[in-house]
C-alpha cells in the first residue's frame, strides 16, 4: 500500500564545492533502498494525469509499482516500452513542468519523484546485458536525418517495428545535443553511448559524417538510394547574437561554440584533446535557460572564479529547470537578475575586459505572456569579467531546407509540420523536435520522434508505393 | 575512415592529397570545404576543396602544415585513411553567367583555383588566374592550373618567375586593360592579408570580388556560431553563407583579429606533436 508521506526522497548529490571544480556526474542516483521508499509513496491512481503530462506517455504507476515490489526487469521493460532513451530521460527531462506536475500529491505534498525512479530503474538495466536484437520484418527502409533525441528515438521506435533504418548524422559522433550540448556532470558520455549501443543491437545503422542536403541532397534519399520514408531531425540551428557593440571581441562566444569545444571537442582535457578552451577568471553567462546553466556551471569548473548569469528578467521567467537553478547556487554561480547587457567592453587589444549592463525592473507583461523589463535610467554599470558566453536561442538552420524543394518552413525558419504526426509539406518526410520547435527539451524531441514513427509505419501500409 | 590515394609533396610545406570520397566528390562545387579530423581526441578543421573528379569518385586537397593537425595530415601518405572527412559545406562559389572571371590564389590557396577555374571555363566564361608565391619554389601545382584557364599570370615577391610583385599588383595591372583585360569579377584565395589587399585594389574600380574566408571553425554545420565574419556591418557564418563573401563588405581587422585568439594554445597543440613525433623517430 502507498505510503504518506510529504517529501520526495531526496537525490544523493556529488558535494557541492568539490563537483564545482570537477566534471563528476553531480547526481549520483538512488540506492536501491532509496527507490523502495520513494516508490512506496505513489498513490497509483486509476486516473493517472501523470502519464498525460508525459510526452512519451510512460506507464508511470506501473512501472513505479514493479519498482516498490522489487521487480526490476519488469520495471525496465515498462520502461522501455514506451522510452527508448530512458536513463537520458531520467537525468535531463523537466519532470516539475511535465509528470510530477501532475502527481496528485501536489494537492497537498511533494509530488512523487518520477524522474529520480525512472532513472533508478534505467540505470540498473545498464548493468544487465543488452538483449535488443534486430527484427527487421518489413521491407522498407527508411532514413532519418540527425543523431539527437528525437532522431534517435524515432529510429528506435521504427527498429522495433520492424523496419529497417539509417541514421545519418553530420558530425563525426551521434548524440546531437545529448553529446555537443549537455555537459558531462549532467549526462555522461557513458550513458549516450550505452542508449546507442541498445539502438544499434536493435539493428539501427548510425553513419556519421554524412551531412544531408550537403553529402546526399534529400531527394536522392527517395530517388537513388530506395528509402521509402524520411524523418528530419536535425535540430535548433545557428545560435542568435544581440547586436551589441563588441561582440566579436575575443572571448565572447555563443553557449553552443563553448558547449561544442568541451564536450564534443573534449576541450576541457586541453592540450591532451587538441581543442582549446580559454576561460578566464570572469566569465558572463547571457540568457537564463538549460543551456545558460550548463555554461555557467562549466565555466566554474573550468576554472572562473566568479562566473555570472546575466538576465533582463527575474528569477521567475528563468527558462531552466528548478534542480539546474539550485545545482548552480550551491555551485557558487552568481545571478544578476534583472540585468541587461548593453555592451562588451574592450581591453585596448581586442578581448572583453567587462560587460557593460543596465538594471531593469518588471512591467507589464509582454507578448510572451512574460512581465516586460524596463530600463532604470542612469543605472548602468560595468561588470568585469574576461568572458562573455551567449545563451540567448537560435535560429534554424537554412542547410536542409534551401537545398530542399518543396519543404515549407514558417515565418520563423521552422519546419512547418503536423502536430500529431510530424508530416511536412514534402510526402512521406517527416520532422520533429528543434527543428520544428524551435530550441524545447530533450523529451519534447523525443515524443515527436516516437510520434512520427508511428504516423510513418502507418502512412507505409496505407500507401506502400513511395509517391516520389 | 577516409583512404588517402595519393600524395605529392608541392613545397616543404605544403602536400597534395587525393581522397576516395565518392559522395563528396558526387555533390562538391567549388568553393566549398571539407572537415577533417584525423585522431581520437583531435580537433575539427576545415580545408577548402581543390578539387574533384566525380567519375572517379575522389576530392583533392592541398594541405599547408602550420599547426598541429595540419602537421600530423602531413604526416600521412597514400594508403593511410583520415578519421573524420565530412563534407561538402558551404555555399558554392557562383558568378554571373558569362562573365570574365579572374581567379586569384595566394600560396596554398591556389590549389582552389583549379576546380573553380575548371568548372567556369566549361561553362563559358572566359577565365584568368593570377597566383602567386613569395618565390619560385613556393609556386604551387602552375601546370596543373595552366589548361583549366585561358591565361594564367605568376607572380612572385622576389621576380624569380613571372611578375615580380603581388598579386594585388598584377591584377590592378589587368584591370587597367593590359595582359588579358579589366575581369566582370575577381575571386580571392589565399592569405587573409592577400585577400585584403586585392579587395582593396578592386574597390576603388569597382570590379565585384569574392574572398573565401578560412575564419575558425568547431562543427562546420551550422550550429557553433565560432566562423561568423562581419559583411556589411551584419555577422555572417562562414559555414552556412560562406566561406565566399563579397570582399568590399567584409571587415577584415576583425576576421583577422579572431583568427588570432587561440595562438597560444594552437603553438602548444604544435609543439606536443613535434615533441611526440621526434620521440617516435627516437625510438625507430
Amino acid at each position: 500500500m502507498p505510503v504518506k508521506r510529504s517529501d520526495k526522497t531526496p537525490m544523493p548529490v556529488h558535494d557541492a564545492q568539490l563537483r564545482a571544480h570537477d566534471f563528476v556526474e553531480v547526481n549520483t542516483g538512488y540506492t536501491p533502498a532509496h527507490a523502495a521508499f520513494e516508490a512506496e509513496r505513489c498513490l497509483r491512481c486509476q486516473d493517472a494525469a501523470c502519464v498525460d503530462g508525459c510526452p512519451v506517455n510512460i506507464p508511470i504507476p506501473d512501472f513505479i509499482h514493479a519498482v516498490a515490489a522489487g521487480d526490476m526487469p519488469k520495471a525496465a521493460q515498462i520502461l522501455r516500452g514506451a522510452n527508448p532513451l530512458p536513463s537520458i530521460c531520467g537525468r535531463v527531462c523537466p519532470q516539475e513542468n511535465q509528470c510530477e506536475a501532475q502527481c496528485h500529491m501536489l494537492k497537498r505534498f511533494n509530488p512523487v519523484a518520477i524522474g529520480h525512479l525512472e532513472r533508478f530503474v534505467a540505470d540498473w538495466e545498464r548493468t544487465q546485458p543488452v538483449t535488443a536484437k534486430p527484427n527487421i520484418t518489413r521491407k522498407e527502409k527508411i532514413a532519418v536525418i540527425g543523431a539527437g533525441p528525437s532522431g534517435l528515438v524515432c529510429a528506435g521506435e521504427l527498429a522495433r517495428l520492424g523496419y529497417s533504418v539509417t541514421v545519418y548524422e553530420a558530425l563525426h559522433a551521434p548524440g546531437g545535443v545529448l553529446r555537443y550540448g549537455i555537459p558531462e556532470f549532467r549526462l555522461p558520455k557513458s550513458v549516450l553511448d550505452w542508449e546507442i549501443g541498445v539502438l544499434k543491437a536493435m539493428g539501427v545503422e548510425i553513419v556519421c559524417n554524412v551531412v544531408i542536403g550537403r553529402t546526399i541532397k534529400m531527394d536522392d534519399l527517395f530517388e537513388n538510394m530506395g528509402y521509402a520514408a524520411v524523418f528530419i531531425g536535425t535540430g535548433a540551428g545557428l545560435p542568435q547574437f544581440l547586436g551589441i557593440p563588441g561582440e566579436n571581441l575575443n572571448g565572447v562566444m555563443s553557449a553552443n561554440e563553448f558547449l561544442t569545444r568541451m564536450n564534443l571537442m573534449g576541450g576541457y582535457k586541453f592540450p591532451e584533446n587538441d581543442t582549446p578552451m580559454k576561460v578566464g577568471k570572469r566569465v558572463a553567462v547571457i540568457g537564463a535557460g538549460n543551456t545558460a546553466m550548463d555554461a555557467v556551471r562549466s565555466s566554474l569548473r573550468l576554472g572562473a572564479e566568479a562566473a555570472y548569469i546575466v538576465y533582463r528578467r527575474s528569477e521567475k521567467e528563468m527558462g531552466a529547470r528548478v534542480e539546474e537553478y539550485h545545482h548552480a547556487i550551491e555551485e557558487g554561480v552568481d545571478f544578476r537578475w534583472l540585468t541587461n547587457p548593453l555592451e562588451v567592453v574592450d581591453d585596448g587589444n581586442g578581448w572583453v575586459s567587462g560587460l557593460k549592463c543596465q538594471k531593469m525592473k518588471l512591467g507589464e507583461p509582454d507578448a510572451s505572456g512574460r512581465a516586460r523589463p524596463i530600463p532604470i535610467e542612469g543605472s548602468e554599470f560595468v561588470l568585469p569579467v574576461d568572458n562573455v558566453v551567449l545563451a540567448i536561442g537560435t535560429t534554424p538552420n537554412p542547410l536542409l531546407t534551401r537545398t530542399t524543394s518543396g519543404l515549407m518552413t514558417n515565418k520563423k525558419g521552422c519546419l512547418v509540420a503536423d502536430e500529431s504526426t510530424g508530416l511536412t509539406s514534402k510526402a512521406l518526410v517527416f520532422a520533429g523536435g528543434d527543428a520544428v520547435t524551435g530550441a524545447a527539451t530533450v523529451i519534447l524531441a523525443a515524443g515527436a520522434g516516437k510520434r512520427s514513427a508511428q504516423a510513418i509505419h502507418e502512412a507505409l501500409q496505407q500507401a506502400p508505393v513511395a509517391a516520389h | 575512415m577516409t583512404r588517402i590515394l595519393e600524395t605529392r609533396r608541392l613545397t616543404p610545406v605544403t602536400k597534395y592529397f587525393r581522397l576516395d570520397a565518392p559522395l563528396i566528390a558526387r555533390s562538391a562545387m567549388p568553393g566549398q570545404f571539407v572537415m577533417l579530423r584525423v585522431r581520437e581526441g583531435g580537433e575539427r578543421i576545415p580545408i577548402t576543396i581543390a578539387d574533384y573528379d566525380r567519375k572517379a569518385g575522389t576530392i583533392s586537397l592541398v594541405i599547408q602544415q602550420v599547426g598541429a593537425t595540419t602537421t600530423l595530415i602531413s604526416a600521412l601518405e597514400a594508403g593511410d585513411d583520415i578519421l573524420d572527412v565530412a563534407g561538402p559545406l558551404g555555399s558554392p562559389i557562383e558568378v554571373a553567367a558569362g562573365a570574365h572571371v579572374c581567379g586569384v590564389g595566394g600560396g596554398f590557396g591556389s590549389a582552389v583555383l583549379l576546380g573553380l577555374m575548371r568548372e567556369l571555363k566549361a561553362k563559358g566564361h572566359r577565365t584568368t588566374a593570377i597566383i602567386g608565391a613569395r618565390n619560385k619554389d613556393l609556386l604551387i601545382l602552375a601546370d596543373e592550373l595552366k589548361p583549366n584557364c585561358d591565361h594564367l599570370a605568376i607572380c612572385t615577391d622576389d621576380g624569380s618567375s613571372g611578375f615580380k610583385g603581388f598579386v594585388s599588383q598584377q591584377l590592378e595591372r589587368f584591370i587597367e586593360g593590359e595582359g588579358p583585360g579589366r575581369p566582370d569579377c575577381v575571386v580571392a584565395i589565399g592569405p587573409m592579408a592577400m585577400m585584403r589587399a586585392v579587395a582593396e585594389t578592386t574597390r576603388g574600380p569597382k570590379v565585384k570580388t569574392l574572398v573565401s574566408m578560412d575564419p575558425l571553425m568547431v562543427d562546420g554545420t551550422g550550429m557553433c556560431g565560432g566562423c561568423r565574419v562581419m559583411v556589411g556591418g551584419k555577422a555572417q557564418f562562414a559555414c552556412v553563407e560562406g566561406p565566399a563573401f563579397d570582399g568590399h563588405e567584409v571587415d577584415f581587422d576583425v576576421a583577422m583579429r579572431r583568427n588570432k585568439a587561440y595562438v597560444k594554445e594552437e603553438k602548444q597543440s604544435l609543439e606536443r606533436v613535434n615533441c611526440a613525433r621526434s620521440a617516435a623517430k627516437e625510438v625507430h
